[in-house]
């Protein structure tokens, strides 16, 4: 085993959220993250995991581990990172968040054209559906969702007005079973410990949240690890086997 | 004018049979926002809200609220009505949205901050 310290940005937009930009296709997402130094990235797109298949593919041979993933949005209007291990068949999973998200049609002027595309840029199909809103599950069912699915659930950007865990929920939830949390790039994680306190012991991880090329990397977090797969950040998460997550 | 008395006049649902509303009601707060309840809410507010998450219940006994109703015709998840009867939380409902059942409550005199 030899641990190496990896870092990682696991909250990244592509073109198919409703906010990201067009110019978030998976060429330039996997360009700008090997320019920014990063090891490991996730593709998390509004309430879909559609395009993630499409960066990891671009990123294959570049020596940049991609993980599928998703920002869900649940009932209480609480964002919830999932994060998957590369390869999982997530076509239940989606369908699953599909039947929970109300069908209301994409209007572009508000969504954006929420582009899905393959591994060449290639534009391949437009989601109907406005990925904005709120799914009918509430935090705990999502966090459930996500681990029935071999995922890790993480609290997003928990020092937000909007969006955040704490702004719509007070508080965490006891027992909810989250297996970190993230701050935004403006807040560090000792501010973020000052601010809110223990957070139940969670880690507290910091992401960039990236919706343009140029945000991809601009707040990460390092992990100690022995690879960069979702096995070994769950344990760096949890601090076994001298695997952590090391604050920078 | 005590929970009871609004809860006949308002013909509100009442979720928690086994919690008293007979305490008086002091105000009225309007919010989804439990963050923003945490902050601005007052003690013996009667707590409007579309929010059915078992964390309302928490934060009705933190703020020391009068009561929670929920508008729209929401029903509480399990888990809230369980923690709600444990705390001695009274938990209304009423099918109007919040900006009627508010327009309603401050016609009857129950006023915000």
């Amino acid at each position: 085993m030899a641990l190496r310290r990896l870092r990682a940005d696991l909250h990244i937009h592509t073109c198919l959220s409703p906010c990201g930009e067009l110019t978030m296709s998976p060429r330039a997402v996997v360009e700008r993250a090997r320019a920014s130094g990063l090891d490991i990235i996730a593709v998390t797109d509004h309430n879909t995991t559609e395009n993630a298949a499409a960066v990891i593919e671009a990123a294959a041979g570049t020596g940049l581990a991609v993980l599928p993933g998703i920002e869900m949005t649940t009932a209480e209007e609480v964002h919830i990172l999932g994060l998957f291990e590369a390869g999982t068949d997530l076509g239940p999973f989606q369908s699953e968040v599909f039947r929970n998200l109300p069908d209301v049609p994409a209007k572009m002027k508000f969504t954006g054209d929420q582009v899905i595309v393959d591994a060449a840029d290639y534009v391949t199909g437009f989601c109907p559906r406005c990925l904005f809103g709120a799914t009918l599950f509430s935090v705990q069912e999502a966090v459930a969702l996500i681990h029935r699915h071999g995922g890790l659930a993480i609290a997003c950007h928990i020092d937000r007005d909007s969006f955040s865990i704490i702004s719509q929920l007070g508080f965490i939830p006891p027992g909810l079973g989250l297996e970190a949390v993230e701050v935004s790039p403006r807040l560090s994680p000792d501010e973020a410990r000052r601010r809110f306190g223990s957070l139940d012991g969670l880690p507290v991880v910091r992401f960039s949240d990236a919706h343009k090329p140029e945000e991809i990397g601009t707040a990460s977090t390092d992990f100690l690890a022995d690879g960069p797969g979702l096995g070994e950040i769950r344990r760096a998460l949890a601090g076994e086997d001298g695997r952590r997550v090391i604050v920078s | 004018m005590t929970l009871s008395d609004l809860a006949t006049r308002l013909e509100l649902h009442i979720f928690t049979p086994g919690v008293p509303i007979e305490r008086p009601v002091g105000g009225g707060y309007a919010s989804d926002l439990l963050s923003d309840v945490i902050g601005h809410a007052r003690k013996d507010d009667l707590w409007v809200t579309m929010q059915i998450h078992p964390n309302i219940v928490a934060v009705a006994v933190l703020k020391d609220l009068a009561g929670i109703v929920l508008v729209g015709g929401r029903v509480p998840a399990a888990e809230t009505l369980a923690q709600a009867e444990r705390e001695k939380v009274p938990v209304l409902g009423t099918g109007l949205g919040t900006f009627e059942l508010a327009g309603r409550l401050h016609g009857m005199g129950v006023r915000g901050g």
